[in-house]
């Protein structure tokens, strides 16, 4: 009977590094985990903007006020980033679970793909905001 | 010698039955993503910088209301399977059960939270 063997097998994400060449593929894979529970903590603070709002002038002042600062603009910014890559991230599964590009070029196409057009779209979303 | 049952060795290890349900799920909830993620960008561009009563009176509209409430449960529910997954892969036992717990309580309460506030300027 086999024995099972915990303990002694690699563990894969973790070899990339020391071991193993990070490639476009893994990269933009695990970004999209990363850029995803990012997202989780963005939704936090939009949430929590919005309960302000909901509650009471002062709490609406606070939250608020942390938002609009220099700071508070910047992680907007990084979030946004995130929240654009992590959604073609998840359209790049959504083409791979469809049956199509399941190859290692059109892979790395849709990672600059995504990479590109999450910059793109950011840096759009944010000039329209500053010109309207 | 160690004795390991099948069953025992394979707990843990993977889905058995809702597995192609889960899959669904992630594939659903990530074709909602392409219409979530940009109507929560654009919702909150266009509110954010108001003072109080001009973001209080731009919910104060049943369409917007209802679309900010819906985009929001979307991406709340999607970054919270990610969460889920990424405890699954990397913590396991107790602390990966309470974790998975803990992630729940917060997603959950997080959509919950983002429900009411809208109803409260909405209606």
């Amino acid at each position: 009977m086999s024995e099972a063997k915990p303990g002694t097998r690699p563990l894969s994400p973790f070899m990339i590094g020391p071991y193993y060449r990070p490639q476009l593929t893994s990269i933009s894979s695990i970004l999209v985990r990363i850029t995803g529970i990012i997202t989780f903590g963005t939704a936090f603070l939009l949430v929590a903007w919005l309960f302000a709002a909901a509650s009471s002038d002062s709490a609406f002042a606070v939250i608020d006020g942390a938002l609009q600062s220099v700071l508070g603009m910047f992680v907007l910014s990084v979030a946004l980033w995130a929240a654009f890559y992590h959604m073609l991230g998840r359209l790049r599964h959504v083409i791979w679970d469809f049956g199509h590009a399941l190859n290692v070029a059109a892979s790395e196409r849709m990672a600059i793909g995504m990479f590109a057009g999450a910059t793109a779209l950011t840096i759009i979303t944010l000039g329209v905001v500053a010109l309207v | 010698m160690r004795y390991l049952t099948d069953r025992k060795r394979v707990t843990g290890l993977g889905a058995s039955r809702a597995g192609t349900q889960h899959h669904w799920q992630m594939l659903v909830s990530s074709i909602l993503l392409m219409g979530a993620i940009p109507v929560v960008v654009i919702t909150f561009a266009a509110v954010l910088g108001g003072n109080h009563a001009e973001v209080l009176a731009f919910f104060n509209r049943p369409l917007i209301a209802l679309v900010t409430m819906l985009s929001l449960t979307a991406v709340i529910w999607h970054v919270m399977q990610e969460s889920i997954e990424a405890i699954e892969d990397y913590v396991h036992g107790i602390k990966g059960k309470l974790s998975l717990i803990a992630v729940r309580v917060f997603g959950y309460g997080l959509i919950a939270a983002a429900v009411l506030a809208v109803l409260r300027m909405a209606l």
